[in-house]
């Protein structure tokens, strides 16, 4: 019965062992409570000791958490709708703040948070066009929401926002449509100048290569009725140089030359008159 | 079984094996510990209380439980908890010691390890391994508000344990939602014909750089150590619009190269036409002056011989031309006195005849000419004997200087 008696005292021991120890981990923060009020607002990490009962030890993730919240609505400054979906990277920053505001439950910090994003990112969009949203003022647009967050968050939830980051900006499926209308339209734009522009380049050529080959043509007309005159020139040069010499025979034997050249042919008919110089013989017989 | 297997009971008992084949990630199996380490207590206890029924008689279990329970529980306790205590850490990875909730300064490297239970806790990370997700996102926005598709593989691997474990609640999934985050923006700050185009290893360094920054910041001890644009696209609705370029920058380059084969036709046919005509030129130039010299020196040399004796050449090269055209061609005579108005010759039918005499029907006899000349009696004026043609003498005389 004294074994029982022990074994019984040695589980007591545990279970109050047990109760007054507790560790916390690096990964977290704790408050302490006695009997409901607070006491200690920030617990270090490390073993610690309670009154078992009587303190009650309330342990939170002390890590960066995610709080993604789901894509919402928001309108530019141009009243371009936008589906946007954001995400926020927060820690704990003031554990007792956090247990009085959120009864120390994430989901309900991450809600709150979302909230006051989404509030945020409304005012933020709503000054914006839609090209600023989309590319270069982001950062700044980021930036300036952290930071207007963390002036009411620290002291309101407890809480430090460290990032707010937009992970995808979405336009509507009206919108969207008439996006790739537009796209369409610009690349149509883009090939029918390309095509345009090698039609004009190609015609260009073309008419290049017919002048060139029209000036050839002309040029060598040129030059070839040069020459040919050239030859000419010569040739009467030649002829005028002998003929002179005695112009009346050559009058006569180029006479003879062009007869004999013209009536060449069966063709050509002669009617005679017997009483031409050269039948003087043929009709006059022999002279007495 | 146990009693009959000794070395199987033996690896049973080894606790590093089931650690070993759990895949390193945790401590040994306890379960499974527990169960072997039981088995050999209940062993002992079995073998005892044997001893013990066969001397007292007294029903087993009745007389063993105070003395032999709480020593075989604390006995049991301690073995299990030094037994869970040993790891092992494989060459990849490295251990982050939690000692009462505190992070320890010593990393454990690599080897067989010891830890006391519930005062550690160790978590293994895999710091060598280079993992890799791919994030395809769909219509992004960008500069221009033009809308691409992207894929793009993060490589990366665990730098910093220690941040990996305790800093960030999920690490794997803020290097997600940063990574989205940061293509987004690195989306949205270009254009997207450099996107489609040249800009992909830019955009892939700048979306690198801002993930490492996001990473740093959020200190999830994860080092990004490459990032790939794998693919860019236009989205699939407006695809055929953007092929349509690629075709018409080739009809560009096609209607060019088919104007030059157009040039390359007609130019050098020009060119040699021109040449054509050239050389002609000059052959007529060569030509002319080669016929004006040969036909002047013919002259000249027959003047010479002329002015000595004029009056017999003249006569000799008149009379000799005339016999040449006489001979050559058709004629009649005509010794009509006076008025010969009624003289009519049926002229187109002599020259065809005469045409046709030219083919291989020409008269070859006398006969043959004595028909022809027949056939022209009718229109010849009346007879006259000494007027008359001789018809024959007309035919046969022929064969003069040709």
């Amino acid at each position: 019965m004294k074994k029982i008696l022990a074994l019984v005292l040695t589980f007591f021991t545990l279970i109050i062992v047990g109760n007054t120890l507790f560790i916390v981990k690096q990964t977290e923060r704790a408050v302490m409570l006695r009997l409901g009020a607070l006491v200690n607002s920030d617990i270090e990490p490390g073993l610690h000791v309670k009154i078992p009962w009587v303190n009650t030890v309330r342990v939170f993730d002390a890590r960066i958490q995610t709080e993604d919240s789901t894509p919402e609505r928001f309108l530019t400054l141009e009243q371009k709708a936008l589906e946007v979906d954001s995400y926020a990277k927060w820690r704990i920053v003031d554990v007792g703040q956090f247990y009085v505001s959120t009864r120390g439950d994430v989901a309900t910090a991450g809600s709150l948070l979302a909230e006051r994003i989404n509030d945020g990112l409304r005012d933020q969009i709503g000054n914006r066009n839609l090209q600023e949203v989309v590319a270069g003022e982001r950062d700044q647009l980021m930036l300036d929401l952290t930071a207007e967050l963390n002036e009411t968050t620290a002291t309101d939830i407890g809480i430090e926002v460290i990032d707010v980051r937009v992970k995808r900006i979405d336009l509507p499926d009206d919108v969207r449509s008439s996006v790739y209308e537009r796209m369409i339209t610009e690349r149509n734009r883009e090939a029918q100048e390309l095509r345009s522009r090698g039609e004009e380049l190609a015609i260009g050529i073309r008419a290049d290569a017919d002048r060139q080959a029209v000036i050839f043509e002309a040029e060598a007309y040129r030059d070839a009725e040069r020459i040919r005159g050239e030859g000419d020139a010569e040739a009467t040069s030649i002829y005028a140089e002998a003929y002179t010499r005695d112009p009346e025979f050559y009058a006569f034997t180029r006479s003879l030359n062009a007869y004999r050249e013209t009536f060449s042919s069966k063709g050509d008919v002669l009617l005679l008159d017997p009483d031409s110089d050269y039948f003087k013989y043929l009709k006059g017989g022999v002279p007495q | 079984m146990a009693w009959n297997e000794p070395e199987n009971n033996g690896n049973d008992d080894d606790p590093w094996g089931g650690g070993r084949r759990g895949g390193n990630q945790g401590p040994p199996d306890i379960d499974e510990v527990i169960k072997n380490i039981t088995k050999k207590f209940s062993g002992l206890f079995g073998g005892s209380r044997n001893g013990g029924s066969d001397s007292k008689g007294a029903p087993p279990g009745s007389r063993g439980i105070p003395g032999g329970i709480v020593a075989g529980l604390v006995t049991v306790v301690a073995v299990v908890w030094a037994f869970i205590g040993f790891y092992i850490v494989d060459e990849a990875e490295r251990g982050v010691v939690l000692r009462f909730g505190k992070v320890r300064e010593a990393i454990v490297q690599p080897g067989l390890h010891w830890y006391p239970p519930i005062i550690d806790e160790v978590h293994l990370v895999n710091v060598s391994e280079l993992n890799a997700k791919t994030y395809e996102n769909r219509a992004m926005l960008t500069t221009d508000e033009n809308i691409i598709d992207i894929a793009v593989t993060v490589q990366y691997r665990i730098l910093d344990p220690v941040n990996y474990v305790i800093a960030v609640e999920n690490p794997e999934r803020s290097l997600d939602n940063a990574a989205e985050s940061a293509i987004r923006h690195v989306v949205g700050g270009n254009y997207m014909d450099q996107i489609l185009t040249t800009g992909r290893a830019r955009v892939a360094d700048d979306v690198q750089d801002r993930l490492q920054d996001y990473m740093d910041m959020y200190t999830t001890g994860i080092m990004v150590s490459q990032v790939n644009v794998v693919d860019a696209q236009p989205p699939d609705a407006v695809r055929p619009a953007f092929d349509d370029v690629i075709r018409a920058r080739e009809d560009e380059q096609r209607a060019q190269n088919e104007a030059e084969q157009y040039s390359n036709q007609i130019i050098p046919t020009a060119r040699g036409n021109a040449q054509r005509q050239i050389e002609q030129a000059n052959a007529y130039r060569e030509e002319a002056v080669a016929i004006a010299e040969g036909d002047a020196s013919r002259f000249k040399q027959l003047l010479t011989e002329y002015i000595k004796a004029p009056v017999v050449t003249r006569q000799r090269l008149y009379i000799e031309s005339l016999q040449d055209v006489m001979t050559a061609s058709s004629k009649i005579m005509i010794d009509v006195e006076g008025g010969n108005n009624m003289l009519f010759l049926p002229l187109d039918k002599i020259l065809e005849q005469n045409s046709s005499m030219g083919g291989g029907n020409r008269p070859r006899n006398t006969q043959e000419w004595r028909d022809f000349a027949n056939e022209l009696a009718p229109y010849l004026p009346a007879p006259s004997n000494t007027n008359a043609v001789d018809r024959s003498r007309l035919g046969s005389g022929r064969g003069g200087r040709q």
